[in-house]
């Protein structure tokens, strides 16, 4: 497995970190334990194509944000991920 | 049929070629009081203890593939119980004392091997680490011996003690510890539940659930049609999710691969299963000759059964610093398993918010070891509606009520344990 950092081009695996799924929203501190509980441990677990966190230690340190199939490793899209590192390209 | 030094010498005498097959591979009936879904050596070692133990025995193991196509036939084979929380303590050692009674129990050859388990540790910390695990062992009554690096150079002079950054200081042994066969495990358990009765079948792929007006499963939607069930058990090891899903259940658990590997067949140098504790690389030798080994998960959620690259890598650099050696052999064949990663590392044997479904999930990388023991608390589970005492922290709300057993003390995350 190769990821395209929209930054540093085509790396291999090693240089990046996993997160998981970026689909789980933070919740509010007001929401409550039920809605901490689901953020925090509970995952749709996909098996097809997921979007989910990864960081680019070993390059530019930026996280993205990669579309993946989980039941064939292809990676269809790679963004900058909601933060700093999408602020370098003005996303 | 019952195998005897009388069965084996008439099979010899006839050329070994009148062996009967071992278990019957049956067709489903239209209704179970209770039916298993996943015919891995978990389901199976369920069924078994159902229908030995709590005399259930109109009871069907429904398996998508051949039994023993998943991680049941795909593991490291190491069995052990070298666990130092409450809740895997006890647990693993009702597991391994299962073990150690398992060929007696089935009537079946699984090669149950007590060639014993050594941690090997680098570090004045990891040692106090390792002293306090063994000593909680022992204090529930399980081997455990602390070995100084004398010890430790007599029994694997091979080892590279030279080694700047990861010395070997020595290690924590149970010497009960060892491997078993993992194929005949299940075999073993599919011949013992089918002479009592069990229903084992195979190409048989859960695709629902039926439920009542209540919301009950009252049984199971499968490519083999309907079948109706008084009690539905889930022992599906890494599809949890997916069949969970069917239910409308998300669970604490997500999909990983883990690789194994397994090297040409050398003469017998490893008297014993080791693991590397500044890196994570744990081997041992099969009867065959080959180096059995494995280390990290690849760290993200896959379906693909298969690993990449990078921790292909660095699972041999880790055989590499322990045992240098080991570069001169070469590697002969790699697979990977899909497993159920609970974010806290440890199983879930459970009812599950569904009524009549009952959940035996989250094993991650260390499920083989628990099979006689999964499938005797799951069994107690489905029989009575109760946790067995050695199972009644996996329940499903530790989470929610911040009672998690995270043996690696890594947090809330999969790729962490
Ligand atoms: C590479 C590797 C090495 C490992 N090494 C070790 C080790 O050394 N020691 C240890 O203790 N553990 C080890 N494990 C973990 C261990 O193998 C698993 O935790 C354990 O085998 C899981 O239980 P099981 O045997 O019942 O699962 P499985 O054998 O996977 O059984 C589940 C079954 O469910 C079936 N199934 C799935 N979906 C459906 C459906 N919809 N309908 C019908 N059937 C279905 C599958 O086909 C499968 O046969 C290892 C795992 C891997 C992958
Ligand atoms: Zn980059």
């Amino acid at each position: 497995m190769r990821i395209v950092c929209p930054f540093c081009g085509e790396r291999e695996l090693g240089e990046f970190t996993y997160l998981g799924d970026a689909k789980p929203q933070r919740p509010a501190p007001v929401a409550g334990e039920d809605a901490v509980y689901e953020y925090v441990y509970l995952r749709d677990n996909i098996a097809g194509s997921m979007s989910e966190h990864w960081y680019h230690g070993g390059g530019c340190r930026a996280w993205l944000k990669v579309t993946r199939n989980t039941l064939t490793h292809e990676i269809s899209a790679v963004a900058p991920a909601a933060g700093a590192g999408a602020a370098k390209v003005g996303a | 049929m019952k195998y005897s030094i009388f069965s084996l010498a008439r099979a010899a005498l006839s050329g070994h070629k009148n062996w009967q097959r071992t278990w019957r591979d049956a067709s489903p009936k239209g209704r179970y009081d209770v039916v298993i879904i996943g015919g891995g050596g978990h389901g199976l070692a369920t069924a078994w203890f159902l229908a030995s133990e709590f005399g259930i025995r109109n009871v069907a193991v429904l398996e998508k593939g051949w039994i023993g196509s998943g991680n049941a036939g795909r593991n490291t084979t190491i069995i052990r119980s070298n666990y130092g929380l409450p809740g895997n303590t006890g647990f693993y050692e009702l597991s391994m004392r299962l073990w150690e009674r398992m060929e007696q129990d089935l009537n079946y050859n699984a090669m149950v091997s007590q060639r014993g388990v050594i941690n090997l540790y680098h570090s004045d910390a990891q040692r106090d680490a390792y002293a306090r695990r063994g000593n909680t062992m022992r204090i529930n009554g399980i081997d455990a011996e602390l070995l100084d690096l004398a010890a430790v150079k007599k029994m694997m002079p091979f080892l590279n003690f030279d080694n700047a950054r990861f010395p070997v200081q020595g290690g924590l042994l149970q010497r009960r510890g060892g491997t078993a066969r993992h194929d005949a495990v299940v075999w073993g358990y599919a011949h013992a539940a089918s002479e009592l009765g069990v229903d084992i079948i195979q190409n048989c792929e859960v695709t629902g659930f039926t439920r009542d007006a209540n919301g009950k499963v009252t049984g199971v939607e499968t490519s083999r049609g309907r079948i109706g069930a008084g009690k539905v058990g889930m022992a599906v090891a890494g599809s949890t999710s997916r069949v969970a899903a069917m239910a409308g259940l998300r669970l604490p658990i997500e999909s990983h691969v883990l690789q194994a590997f397994v090297s040409e067949a050398i003469k017998p140098l490893l008297p014993n299963v080791m693991t590397f504790g500044a890196g994570h690389f744990y081997v041992s030798q099969s009867d065959k000759g080959g180096l059995v080994f494995g280390g990290d998960i690849d760290g993200y959620n896959s379906y693909a059964q298969r690993g990449n690259l990078p921790v292909m890598e660095d699972v041999c650099e880790g055989g590499m610093a322990l045992i240098p050696m080991i570069g001169r052999v070469r590697l002969l064949r790699q697979w990977g398993g899909i497993m159920d990663m609970s974010m806290d590392g440890t199983p879930i044997i459970d009812k599950s918010p569904v009524e009549g479904l009952y959940l035996n999930a989250g094993w991650c990388y260390g499920g083989f070891k628990a099979t006689p023991g999964s499938g005797l608390v799951f069994a107690h589970l489905l029989a009575r509606d109760e946790s067995h005492q050695e199972a009644a922290r996996f329940r499903l709300d530790r989470f929610q009520r911040g009672a998690m057993i995270d043996e690696k003390g890594q947090g809330a995350q999969p790729n962490l344990h």
